[in-house]
């Protein structure tokens, strides 16, 4: 079985072929010295606003706690009545059990979607029929989109058929709700690792679906190194198929020139089509008041203390 | 706002192919750098730690070759303008080569650090004068001239030890210097640096299109309190040139340029027993085998015929694909040009800036011209150039031949020549099809290829799974009509003493 497995494994990397990772990182770090300044910067800074999918997911999370995340995630910030335009974000990113606190807060119509991780997140650990179960009950109380976790145990033991399936499981259980899949790039480590099951999900994937690097929980999250190899595997794929498939870095995430750089990453490798909260997000906490703060500069000039932004986590 | 996906479109297929848009949704605004680049309007030669004029009186106007407008106004130096510089050099040179290595060494470190405080002064004068983007003078050019000064500097008192099994007996004497335009503070570097380190005294060229971060160098010598007669720079054209190499006190000449300078220097130094080494032209090739990493292997290539619009001696201006993955490279190479930003140079965001003059932009459309005509398919990304100055958009061929001009032939601007192999030894026996040697790039994930490769190329530098990589304590320079010597690292060193 194992012999099978590596054969599959290496045939598999064959296939969508391997990535190089001092050329990947010396691609990203070219991102970083992009100067965007005045109207491109408002513009960049606005639609990164639109992206993020404000996210709590702690055990100490209470319908309080989440209805508040859902106020800030409606209206981002308190001074938009001088026309500003500072749009919503994208969605509100909770557990399960939080799903139906955030369907109240929100409203049937809301702009803000609701998002739940499921499928046993973080680790993935449980039965695929208890992850399934999960899935539904979160689609059922309220949610427009599923995060899931890949089963990075089936996959770095070479089981791709299985990593594929449980993939596929998921999506069905969706219906409507469209589906992320988180990949957890920092327990698959290698940049080939993090292309190969990019393709095992971009394949099972729908139109409007998305890949995920990172459920936040662990160590290392995001990077641009991780966000390009999942941007190319994006690429790649829809070249071949025709099908779009969205694309959501988060964890560590936390200041707008880093968002900035991100978005400069799917300009230029995605093009414009991609420029949109449906083919991309953020998955953050506390991004979302580093951008109200720079929008507030470019408007004003000064930068406020954080305290001035409602939410804020750094007050001092 | 995001809509739900729908299941039943997972398998359908647009009729037209997929494309993706590279437009103008998120325009950047113009993000000019501010730095001042303290230019004169007028500039004189620097002779003996002084700026004096030509003695006829001579100038030439410098310009940008971004918008075609005057910067400076240059001495021209004439046979007796080089006489004045060689016999100040020959006067410094006594107590220079005498000066203790430790002692050449500190100024060798005051250079480094003035140019590190006056790095993004000398960053915009580059990229005025000579049209390379802002990015590449701040992030590569700058830095790397004041890290060759820095490593030079640390062997000036180590020289006894540079050459295990042998010892520096003395320097050479006044090292005449001709440098070209493509890296003008960067190749002024790489020739000073060794020289002073070994205690030799210099008098340098610098091209005529770029010579003001040369003159402004010259303020840092100043600066420095050199000894004067220790660095004299000559600035002008060709007959000034040719009178740097005709000196008779020359010791030494070195050059970097075209081969066919080359070879007019050569003949000018053959019996005068003149030492030399000559940096020349190339045309690299690029060899991308079907098990390597793609999207980076393409990204490489890129910057391996892109960086400085292609102005690079080592360029991989020619791109050798193995036949079973052409079709994939050449549409991600097209892709990939669609988001290269082409225009001012001095804007932070610009990719490839202007063709350093209008004689090399009308070389360039030549053989461009002559691709098109040997029959090799040309594309070109759209994209709008500035109605003023020197530009060519970043240009692609496929389907050359081995024997197409535009596959022999150095361009020296954005243009790639793409060609295919079939097997391992068909790839080294293109490569080597080449009146040049200077350098070649080799992309493989296969670690013995690439082994196999950088022995069989004959070419003095072979990047693997990498292009354009310098660092000073790193030997380069070419085989064959590439030219001889080396500059950087010991080998560099050696260039510019006498052994025993």
């Amino acid at each position: 079985m194992s012999a099978v497995r590596t054969l599959a494994f290496r045939r598999f990397l064959q296939a969508v072929g391997p990535v190089d990772t001092v050329g990947v990182e010396e691609r990203v770090a070219k991102y970083g010295t992009r100067s965007i300044k005045r109207q491109a910067k408002v513009f960049g800074l606005k639609l990164a606003v639109s992206m993020v999918d404000q996210t709590t997911l702690e055990g100490k999370d209470t319908t309080g706690k989440v209805a508040a995340l859902c106020a800030k995630a409606v209206r981002p910030d308190d001074r938009d009545e001088d026309g500003l335009g500072c749009p919503p974000v994208a969605a509100v990113c909770v557990y399960p059990s939080m799903v139906a606190a955030a369907r109240r807060a929100l409203g049937p119509d809301s702009p803000v979607r609701i998002a739940s991780v499921a499928t046993a997140f973080p680790s993935g650990q449980a039965p695929l029929t208890t992850r399934l179960a999960e899935v539904r009950a979160a689609v059922g109380a309220g949610a427009d989109e599923i995060d899931m976790v890949i089963n990075r145990g089936a996959f770095l033991a070479g089981d791709f058929t299985r990593v594929g399936d449980e993939i596929s499981a998921v999506r069905d259980a969706c219906g409507r709700a469209a589906l992320k899949v988180i990949l957890e790039t920092s327990e698959l480590e290698t940049y080939d690792a993090i292309r190969t099951a990019s393709f095992l999900a971009l394949r099972r994937l729908r139109p409007g679906d998305f890949i995920k690097t990172s459920t936040g929980k662990t160590s290392a999250n995001a990077t641009l190194g991780n966000n390009q190899v999942m941007l190319d595997a994006i690429r790649d794929h829809y070249l071949a198929s025709g099908v779009a498939i969205g694309m959501k870095p988060a964890g560590g995430i936390r200041t707008a020139k880093q968002a900035l750089t991100f978005l400069i990453a799917v300009k230029e490798t995605l093009g414009d089509a991609w420029l949109t909260n449906t083919r991309y997000r953020f998955g953050a906490s506390s991004l979302l008041n580093d951008l109200l703060r720079q929008l507030e500069k470019e408007r004003t000039g000064a930068y406020q203390a954080p305290y001035r932004f409602s939410e804020a986590t750094e007050s001092y | 706002m995001p809509s739900a996906p729908a299941r039943s479109a997972r398998r359908r297929r647009t009729p037209t192919a997929p494309e993706l848009i590279f437009g103008n949704l998120w325009e950047f605004d113009p993000s000019p750098e501010t730095a001042d680049p303290k230019l004169k309007a007028q500039y004189d030669l620097f002779i003996d730690g002084q700026f004096v004029p030509a003695r006829r009186g001579a100038r030439f106007t410098s310009i940008n070759p971004a918008n075609e407008k005057a910067l400076a106004e240059v001495a021209l130096a004439d046979e007796s303008d080089v006489a004045d510089a060689y016999a100040a050099a020959a006067r410094a040179f006594p107590r220079w080569s005498r000066l203790p290595g430790a002692e050449r060494g500190k100024y060798l470190f005051r250079l480094a650090r003035l140019l590190q405080d006056r790095a993004r002064e000398f960053a915009v004068a580059e990229t005025l004068d000579g049209g390379k983007p802002i990015r590449e003078s701040r992030d590569f050019d700058v830095p790397m001239a004041a890290a060759h000064f820095f490593y030079h500097a640390g062997w000036a008192d180590k020289l006894n030890y540079a050459f295990p099994g042998a010892r520096v007996v003395r320097p050479l004497g006044v090292v005449g210097q001709v440098i070209p335009w493509n890296f003008p503070l960067l190749m002024l570097a790489w020739k000073l640096a060794p020289a002073l380190a070994t205690g030799n005294t210099v008098v340098l060229k610098p091209a005529e299109t770029t010579s003001l971060t040369a003159l402004k160098f010259a303020e840092i010598l100043q600066e420095a309190e050199l000894p004067p007669g220790v660095v004299n720079v000559v600035t002008g054209a060709g007959v000034t040139g040719a009178a740097v190499v005709a000196h008779p006190q020359a010791a030494k000449i070195a050059f970097t340029g075209s081969t066919e300078v080359g070879r007019q220097i050569m003949r000018a130094t053959a019996g005068t027993g003149k030492r030399l080494t000559l940096e020349l032209g190339g045309k690299a090739a690029n060899i991308l085998f079907d098990d390597a990493p793609l999207d980076q292997a393409v990204e490489g290539v890129i910057n391996g015929i892109f960086f400085n619009q292609g102005h690079v001696c080592c360029a991989g201006s020619r791109l050798l694909v193995q036949e079973s993955v052409v079709d994939e490279v050449v549409a991600r190479l097209t892709l990939r040009l669609r988001s290269l930003r082409v225009g001012d140079p001095l804007d932070k965001n610009t990719d490839v800036g202007a063709i350093n003059s209008g004689e090399q932009l009308a070389r360039i459309k030549r053989l461009v011209a002559v691709g098109v005509r040997e029959g090799a398919t040309l594309y070109q990304p759209p994209c709008a150039l500035p109605p003023k100055g020197f530009y060519f958009p970043p240009t692609l061929f496929t389907g050359v031949q081995q024997s197409h001009r535009i596959a022999r032939e150095e361009i020296f601007g954005p243009v790639l020549s793409i060609l295919t192999f079939r097997t391992v030894d068909e790839a080294i026996e293109k490569a080597n099809n080449t009146a040049y040697g200077l350098s070649a790039g080799v992309w493989t994930d296969k670690g013995s290829r690439i082994l196999k490769l950088s022995t069989e190329l004959k070419a003095g530098v072979v990047w693997a799974n990498t292009y354009n990589k310098f660092d000073p304590a790193s030997p380069f320079g070419g085989y064959k009509e590439s030219g001889f010597g080396r500059e950087g690292g010991r080998h560099g060193l050696a260039d510019y003493v006498t052994l025993s």
